[in-house]
Formats: structure tokens, sequence, C-alpha cells
């Protein structure tokens, strides 16, 4: 196959970017999208020029590093994959393909297509956990937790925290990551003693990083590449209501 | 800032904000909807003009009314406000961006859509309710009650101003269209067993709603009605 | 014949743990609070013990090169954990637990450390559990087990085909709570260059800032390395991209001894390599190998597609050498195995670099067995397959569905195919009971170090080992360390020693950018990762090795003369990165061929041909090999044995037969 690639450069945060063109050729159909970066990578460094950045990591569509912004749609056109797990064969030859990093003002721009994704740690360290110490644990089987519950907290709990849900989003809202996490723990019984704290401080930490807010398109719902659902955005909008209207937990 | 303030001020809060004006307009549109109707009935406008008489006389409908005001104000004042907020949450836009990979262009699209339909509302307003409140009705009907019946009768003789009418009712029908299943979903109110029926009940509140609005114009301006 | 002491606590193996736990010297908590511990590494292993020791009240420094503490390797583990909890009424017990990892490892760990492993497996479930963690569960609303191999009990918990991903952020999200709580310190996208020893005691480390290239100095009372396994110095191996040894193989030039390096599992159900340009490889579940036939042509070179070739021209090696546990016999065998058919020329696809794993056989069995149930006795085989495959699809969906993603092959048609790849390195940094490294205060846990698996590690218990000694064994043992450092105040950063251990790695940095080159960092990584996969991989021979070892050392001057690393120091600069990675992996390499050239036998994950029954399977010496081997980094890439005897004084020690 033989491709143009369209790619965005920008030394660092300080710089302005701007999309530069390459031109690749002989590329197999069943190179990953990354293993197609590499290539280009390669023929860099052997001209003598700076390699395209990009992060990346397991390349295996778990660890939720990788993220680029690939003809319009974060991941590229296929639905569920991330891009370590995009094949050129979903490409054909002769395409122009425009790859861009995440963009929104929480998650600035470190270097061509990575960005800085802490925003989202610190939303996580604002409350997605349970507080319990380690060896302050009760026997596992002491507290039985329904099926369908337990698969709800999972499906919520498969989240990556790659951002897709944000690079996607028109406003650049990041309501459907916060709202997993806090699915995932209002489902479960271990996580009721601190639920409503739990949303109070974890949305109060989202909108201090600067994310924009949800007007419920679905998008970020179409684009994650574990299918996280809209649902969990509701239940926080719920827990949400129930912290600040009807709760006395206060922040 | 107080507890509540702070809730209201907070992304979810706005939305919440969003969520219930939207559906207290949705719910003012049945109403309005309703008494509209009863044009169709074809009597020369007399219920219509009972009903308009009733609306425009009653105590708790006027008291409503001041209500239905600041609702529409709050809504478009945190419609605004949002779209600012959103707007600075990506300061550097994309070269290429396929939304239509992902979402309805009319869910992308609500603030034009509103601002659409806010232009219309100026309109609609002088041509109906400013009449009705300020500067009089000038006829009365067979019972004695002000002829708003006739009033509109008049204004939808102009073909330029059925045509407005009736692509606005299609943009309030996409406005729609998202607001209802949206509102919902903002309020929480989601529930895997109701959320098949409320999508449906969507759709089926847009169509209608704006079908019966864009009929009247219609049904006036081609004489269906008399 | 031990030259080495790795600290066991004297008694009866049982209550070796209980006695230590209750005797260890303990740190008040006003002291805790300046005590400072370094943890670089942020999977199962290095996020428990960071989150652990914030609890305790110590000053933790975590550090990660990865964007965040969430993204470690750990996440990739698929199918679960093990835990002696019993809770399926099948028998299982820590001893058995205990008995089937010294087994599985071909008894070539340390008992007393096993069996503490075994000890608080079933706490780490629980500590999971209470952290939120969604495990699998039965309607009832209790926790489900399933089987995995090696055992004859169900012990094994999972959260779908995630488990790894869901314990990581269980972990994670703990130290992100301690992070809040401003406890812990995380500084990401920050690599370790070197270890700081004063006084012959590790005291910091030096790391660079990935994003500016800034290099940065920090003091820590005690550091603990949880920098996971070294898999990528085959280049293709499951591991991810990032992997890999830097921060262990620095400590080692400091002074910790590399333990058993040579030990490596190399999976058998991984997507084949598709081409050159492949940059990892990925593991399919084992579970697959219950319901796929494994088959290759009969015919050398056979070119013809699966479905054309029939049935009678087809081997089924592994039902055909090992009639008792067919397609089911251990990792490492079936790996083999499929070595030896591609080797001898029977390998399928483009590559030949393949076997078969049909499930056309048990798709038409369980077609028929779901025809009968909704009463067709006597179904058409097409029936059969449509039926069939629904019930694979239920099964295996998610898996099939990955493979078609990579090869774009459909798997419900064709047989996947499938080859061994590395995918776990039982070796690592020698750490006594203590989990400490032969440098006083330098720690080592997960798969890091080389305590708890042996030769060979059974499915499920990497998971286990790397949390157990974070949030169980670690926090505890290291303070038997830092009681005695309580009067040691912080250290500054402008000591000799760290103005030393800086220039050092600045002058490593330094080197490779001025060197310019012609030749990329990943072209000498693939030429050592087929080096080290030819001659030191599945299985390995004195004469490949001796020749690996010469390899290694030229490819080791011509990278040093000849490697191109673009860009500058002071920014974002990942083949930078790289290059340190690769210069560490090359001497790792060689370190890897000599331990394996040393070990005379073959067991578990090291295969030496020269050493086999007549029949082909692994014969151990227990005579002279019963010991684990720990090296010395010596003064210009050499390597110095010493010998730490293992005792088996409560398990009977046996070869291993799967006829």
């Amino acid at each position: 196959m033989n491709l143009t690639l369209k790619v965005w450069r920008q030394k660092n945060n300080k710089t302005k970017g701007a999309l530069v063109d390459y031109k690749l050729a002989d590329i197999s159909p069943d190179m990953s999208f990354l293993e197609m970066f590499d290539v280009l990578n390669e023929q860099l460094i052997t001209k003598g020029e700076e390699p395209v950045v990009f992060d990346h990591d397991c390349r295996e569509g778990i660890c939720g590093m990788c993220s680029m912004y690939i003809n319009g749609r974060p991941h590229g056109p296929k639905d569920l994959v991330t891009t370590c797990q995009l094949h050129m064969r979903s490409f054909k030859d002769g395409d122009t393909i425009v790859v861009e990093p995440w963009r929104a003002a929480a998650f600035p721009v470190v270097k061509d297509l990575t960005v800085d994704r802490s925003a989202f740690d610190r939303v996580i360290a604002a409350g997605g956990f349970i507080s319990v110490n380690t060896g302050n644990a009760q026997d596992a089987n002491n507290l039985p937790i329904p099926k369908m519950q337990a698969d709800a907290a999972f499906e919520a709990a498969a989240c990556i925290g790659c951002g897709a849900c944000v690079a996607t989003c028109k406003n650049a809202s990041a309501m459907l990551f916060v709202s997993a996490k806090i699915s995932q723990l209002a489902l479960l019984p271990q996580g009721q003693p601190e639920r409503y704290r739990r949303v109070q401080s974890m949305v109060a930490q989202m909108d201090a990083e600067g994310f924009g807010n949800c007007t419920n398109t679905g998008a970020c719902e179409a684009e994650c590449p574990k299918g996280i659902s809209l649902e969990n955005i509701a239940r926080m909008n719920r827990d949400f209501a129930s912290a600040k209207f009807i709760s006395e937990e206060t922040i | 800032m107080s507890g509540f303030g702070n809730a209201l001020s907070s992304s979810i809060g706005r939305k919440y904000v969003m969520g219930i004006t939207g559906i207290f307009l949705i719910l003012f549109l049945i109403v309005h909807a309703g008494i509209n109707s009863l044009i169709f009935l074809d009597d020369n406008g007399l219920k219509f003009n009972i009903g308009a008489h009733f609306m425009a006389t009653n105590w708790i409908i006027r008291a409503g009314e001041y209500i239905l005001f600041l609702g529409l104000l709050v809504h478009i004042y945190q419609a605004v406000n949002l779209t600012i907020q959103n707007r600075k949450a990506r300061p550097e836009g994309y070269a290429v961006y396929n939304g239509s990979a992902n979402s309805k262009w009319y869910s992308r699209s609500m603030g034009l859509l509103g601002t659409l339909l806010l232009i219309f509302l100026v309109i609609h307003l002088k041509d109906f309710w400013v009449v009705s409140r300020f500067t009089g009705i000038p006829t009365v009907d067979a019972n004695g009650n002000e002829d708003l019946y006739a009033v509109m009768k008049e204004k939808f003789q102009d073909p330029v101003r059925v045509v407005a009418y009736v692509l606005l009712m299609i943009s309030l029908c996409y406005h729609l269209l998202h607001g209802f299943a949206s509102a919902f979903q903002t309020m929480g109110w989601n529930h895997s067993k109701y959320n098949g029926m409320i999508k449906r009940a969507s759709v089926w509140y847009a169509l209608i709603i704006s079908i019966v609005f864009a009929l009247m114009p219609i049904a006036v301006y081609t004489h269906l009605i008399d | 014949m031990s030259d080495i002491n790795s600290n066991i606590p004297e008694g009866e193996l049982t209550s070796k743990w209980t006695k230590y736990k209750s005797s260890v010297p303990l740190v008040n908590p006003s002291n805790k609070r300046t005590i400072e511990v370094i943890i670089v590494g942020s999977g199962l292993a290095g996020a428990s013990a960071a989150a652990t020791l914030a609890e305790m009240g110590y000053k933790v420094k975590c550090f990660c090169f990865q964007d965040s503490p969430r993204r470690a390797h750990s996440i990739a583990a698929q199918g679960g954990i093990n835990a002696a909890k019993n809770y399926q009424n099948d028998g299982d017990s820590v001893y058995r637990l205990f008995y089937d990892t010294i087994k599985g490892g071909d008894y070539r760990a340390r008992e007393a450390n096993v069996h503490r492993l075994a000890e608080v497996s079933a706490n780490i479930i629980d500590q999971c559990v209470a952290q939120g963690v969604p495990l699998a569960r039965e309607y009832g609303g209790l926790l489900d087990n399933r089987s995995f191999g090696g055992t004859q009990v169900q012990r094994t918990f999972y959260a779908a085909g995630q488990t790894g991903q869901q314990l990581l952020l269980g972990a994670y999200s703990a130290l992100e709570r301690q992070i809040g709580m401003g406890k812990v310190e995380m500084y990401t996208r920050h690599e370790m260059l070197e270890v700081v020893k004063i006084d012959g005691k590790a005291r910091g480390i030096i790391a660079r800032n990935l994003i500016t290239g800034e290099i940065e100095r920090h003091f820590g009372h005690a550091v603990v390395l949880g920098t996971g396994g070294y898999g990528n110095v085959f280049y293709l191996s499951t591991n991810a991209m990032g992997s890999n040894v830097t921060a262990a193989w620095k400590a080692h030039k400091q002074g910790a001894y590399f333990a058993n390096p040579c030990y490596t599992q190399i999976h058998p159900t991984c997507i084949p390599v598709s081409g050159d340009h492949q940059s990892k490889l990925t593991l399919m579940s084992e579970s697959l190998r219950n319901d796929g036939r494994i088959w290759v042509p009969k015919k050398k070179d056979d070119n013809r597609k699966a479905s054309e070739i029939p049935e009678d021209e087809r081997d089924y090696y592994l039902e055909r050498r090992y009639p008792a546990f067919g397609n089911l016999v251990p990792r490492d065998v079936a790996s083999r195995a499929a070595k030896e058919r591609c080797d001898a020329g029977y390998g399928v696809g483009a590559s030949k670099l393949a076997v078969y794993l049909d499930f056309k056989a048990n798709t038409e069995r369980y077609g028929k067995i779901e025809a009968s149930k909704a009463g067709n006795h006597n179904p058409d085989k097409e029936t059969c397959m449509r039926l069939g495959t629904e019930v694979i699809k239920a099964k295996y969906g998610n898996l099939f569905d990955m493979y078609a993603q990579i090869t774009g092959e459909n798997p419900y048609e064709t047989p996947m195919r499938i080859y061994p790849a590395v995918h776990y390195t039982m070796g690592g940094l020698w750490v006594d009971y203590n989990l400490m490294t032969s440098v006083p205060g330098l720690y080592c846990t997960g798969e890091a170090n080389f305590s708890d698996h042996g030769a060979n590690r059974l499915g499920a218990s990497a998971l286990m080992q790397g949390l157990a000694d974070g949030y169980f064994v670690l926090p505890y043992t290291i303070g038997a360390y830092l009681s005695k450092e309580i009067s040691v105040k912080a250290i500054s950063t402008d000591h000799p020693a760290f103005v030393e251990a800086e220039e050092r790695a600045v002058g490593i940095l330094n080197t490779l950018i001025n060197i310019k080159g012609t030749k990329t960092v990943d072209h000498f990584h693939k030429r050592l990762g087929h080096i080290m996969w030819e001659k030191c991989g599945m299985a390995r021979n004195e004469k490949g090795l001796n020749e690996a070892i010469q390899e290694i050392r030229a490819l080791r001057h011509e990278f040093w003369s000849d490697v191109r690393v673009p860009g500058t120091a002071d920014e974002l600069n990942t083949e930078l990165e790289k290059a340190g990675r690769v210069a560490d992996f090359i001497e790792l390499g060689e370190l890897m061929c000599i331990d394996a050239l040393n070990r005379n036998e073959s067991c578990g994950g090291h295969f030496r041909e020269e050493y086999q029954t007549e029949e082909g399977e692994a014969l151990r010496d227990d005579e002279n090999f019963a010991y684990v081997a720990a090296w010395e980094f010596k003064e210009g890439v050499n390597f110095e044995l010493h010998k730490e005897e293992l005792k088996f004084e409560n398990i009977k020690v046996a070869q291993r037969s799967y006829k």
C-alpha cells in the first residue's frame, strides 16, 4: 500500500505545531497502525530527521496509552478498538490519513502526538477509590454481591483511561471517564460509605481541570474502545443530585 | 458560595438547570399545542378563543407565564454559558473532525437550533402574544371573547410567514428530538427497562408537537379550516 | 555450597512467616513520618507497595516511565489470580498451592518464600474485593473460580479476560488515594537511571524527567524496584513496548546479584509473527487449548489451505507424543513441540513458523450435543457446525474477535495459526527472604525479582506474587531494615555519591547522543532479539550459546560505535530512552547466555538439548544444579557466579511426566 500521512508535529508545549505531509510506500495491510508509524520513524531517523513522538505501550489494547486522532475519529475508523489494534487493512491504497493528537484544554500537547492526561489521575486521586487500608479487609465471600450488579460494575470498570471520550466529545467533556469510575464503585456495596462524598469530590476535580460539559451527543459511547455506556453518566448525574440536594454530606 | 449555589454552578448542576427548564418547556409546549389544536375543530375559532381567553385571564396561568419566561431565560442563559465554557475546553480544534461517525448532527447543533428558535420566538411573540396582552385584539367572536382566531387567520395569509413558521417548526422538531431524551439522561432518569420507551416517546413527542404547530399556518393558508 | 545468605527464618516451614511477622522490629509512627522510601515502578508490585507503605506512614516517592501509574504492564494479564481460599470445597489448602508452585517451578524455587506466598494469597483476594475490584461472581453473589494449568483444584479468581487490569486499577486507586492525601509523591514519565549508594547502602536514585530531559536526584532511606520482567531482551515478546530491564540492570551494576537470568517462559499460544514490521506479540489465553486441537500437515512444505488437507494427512503431534495429556500438556512442553515441528519443516502459513489450532472437531461435537438437546438426534454436518459455532462463540468469543482483528482471518472458518512467544521471565534480581537484594536497603519485588517461580511459573501466579510482595510482604520486611535507619537524617542530594551517580547517568546519555552512527536503535534491538531467540530461546545448546555470547559481544561493540540517536538529551526523546534500554538488554543478553551455558541441565523454562531423556523430555540434574545462580557484575561486563543452595525439606523432589 502507498499512503500519504498528514501528521501533527509540535516540538513542545511552548511552540506552535502544524500538519506535516509524509509519503509512505509498501505498507503491509497486516501491519498495525502503530507499526506503520514505526516504519515512518525508522525512515525519518535514517534520513536524519526527528521521529514522530507518540504514546504507546502494551500494543494489545488494554493499557490505554495510545491516543491518535485519525481522520477525524479517536483510534480511527473501527469501533471498539484502540489505535494499536487498528490494522492497515482498514485503509485503502492511496489513502490520505490525517493524524492529530487528542485536543482538549485539559490535555495539553506535550510533543507531536503525545498529550498530558494527568488530569485523569487527579480526578481519580480526588475520590476514585474505596478507603480501605491494606490488612483491613474481611473475608471476600462475607459480602455477596448480586451477579448482575457485579457484572455492571465490571463493565464500568473496563475503562482503560485512554481519553478517547474527551477527544471525540465536541465539548471535550470527561463525563464518560469520570462516571465510569463513580458508577463502578456506586454499584458495589463496598463503595456505599463514600458514595455521595466521592461523586461530589470527583466532579469538583473534573470541573477544576477544565473539561467541557456533557450535551448528551453520545459520541463518547460510540467511540469508546471498551464500550463504556452512557448509562454511567446518567447514574453519576443521579448520584450527584442525591449528594447535593438530599444527602447531608458536604465536601 | 452556598451549598446549592455551589451545586448549581458545577458542570452537572448546570446540566440540571438545562434539563429542568427543558422539561418545563416541554410540558408547556403540550399545553400550548393542545389549546392551539382547538382550531382544527373548525368552529370558526369559538372553542379556541375560549381557551385563549382562559389562558389570558386565569391568575394561575398568568403566574405560570412569569415562571415560563423565567425558565426560558434561564434555559437560554445557561445554554450560552455552557457553550462558552465548552468552547474554552477545546481552544485548538481538529483539522479533520468526523462527527457524523459517532453522533447525530442535531445533537451537536442544539445551540444553532436553539438560536433559530429564539429568532422564531421573537417573531411569534410579536405576532400574537404582544397583540393579545398589550396592543389589544380588535374584534370579538360570537361568544363575545376576544377573537385571537381572527388575528391568526390574518397573519397566516402571508406566504413568507407561513413558510418561515413551517421551516422553524422543523428546527423545533430536531431540537426536541434531542432535547427530550437528553433531559431524561441529564436528570439521571434512566433505567434499562424504560430507556427504549423514553427514546420512542422522544421521537413521537417531537414529531407530534412540531407537526401540530406546522399544520396550523398551513391549514389556515390553504383554507383547510375556515 | 551456598556462599550467600538468604536470611530465611529458623523453624517449621508453616510457622516461619507468622513468627517472623510477630518478631520483626517495628518503626514507631513518628519515625515513619521522617523515613523516605523510593519505589520505582507502579505495576501490581510497585503500586501496592507504595500505597501500603504510605498508609503505614512512610514518606513515599513513586516513579514510573508511563504517563500514568495505571498503564503498567500488569494491566495486560488476562487469565486470573490464584489464591488458596478453598471456596470450591475441592480440598485446596495453603500447602497444596505451595506444593503446586514448587513442582510447577520444576523444583528450582525457595521453599520458604513460596510457602509465604501461598499463605498470604487468600488475603490478596480479600483486600482486592474490599477495594471494589469486580471479580467474577456466581448467581448466589459469591466469587467464582476457574481452573488453570498445572493444578487439580479450582483456585483461580478472575474478572473476565481482564484480571490484571482490574487488580492493577485496584492498586492504582489505592495509590491515587495516597497521592491525593499528599502521602505519596508520584513522578510519572520519569525513568530511573542509577541507584545511589552511600557507605554500601542504597540511598537514592538518579531519574530522568522524560518530558524535559532534566536529570533529578532523589534521596530515600531505602529503594524498592518493582520494575517488571525483561522479556523484551528478545525484541518480540508479549511484554509492553516500554518494558525494560534498565532499573534492575543499573542496580545489578551497583552490586545487586542477578539470579537465574536464563529462566524464560515461552507461551505456546500466541498469534504468529506476520512480517519484519512486527513490533510485539499477542497472547491468546491458554484456555483455548481446551477445545482446540493442534496439528501440522504430515507432508513437508505443504502449501495447501488447511481446509484442503484431508484428515489422514494431518499430524496431531501433541496427541501423538503425549497421549495422556494431549493438547493440554504444560506450556513449556507444548512450546517446544511446536518449535520442533516447524524447525523440521512442517510449519504452516506464509512464514512457516506456525501450527494450526483447530476448533472444527469440537465445534462439530458441541453442535451434535446441542442438536440432540433440541431433539434432533441425526443432525447433518451443517447443522452441527452452525450450532457448535454458537457454543464456541459463547466460550471464546472475545478471543476469536481479537484474533480476527489482528490477523484479518475468520477463526470460525479457518483454523487459528499459533506459535510460541516469550511471555514471562522467572529470573531477576536476587533477593533474600526479606526481598532485599545483595545491596543493603535496595529491595526488589514482583516479576523483577527471581524469588517465587523457580524455573517455570504456573498460570495465574504472577498477579499473586506481585500483590503478595507489595501488599503483604515488603511492608513488613522493610521495617526490619528501616528500624535501624531511624537515626539517619535525610541525606542532601549534594552528597558526592549523588553527584557521581548523576555523572555516570549523564555520561551514558551524552555518549549515546554523540555516537551519531548509521543504524537505528531498533535495528540493534531486532538483531539482539534474533540472536536470543535462535540461540537462547526455547531450546539451547552449548555450541549455540557460545556463539551467541560472541555475537552479542560483537553487537555490543557495534552498538556503542554505530547507533544513531537523533535529537538531544534535554527534550522528550523516545529514541534516547530506547537506546539506553537496548544498551542494558545487550549486556543482559550476554549474561542470560552465560547462565544458560552454566546450567548443564534442563528444567522448566530452560531446555538444554544435551540434557533430555530419550523421549525428548527435560532432564534435571538435582545433584549438581539444585541451586540459584546469582551473578555478580564485574568491571567490563564480566560476571561472577554465586550459588544459593536450594533445600527441599518439605517436598519430595520428582521428575515431571505427561505421557
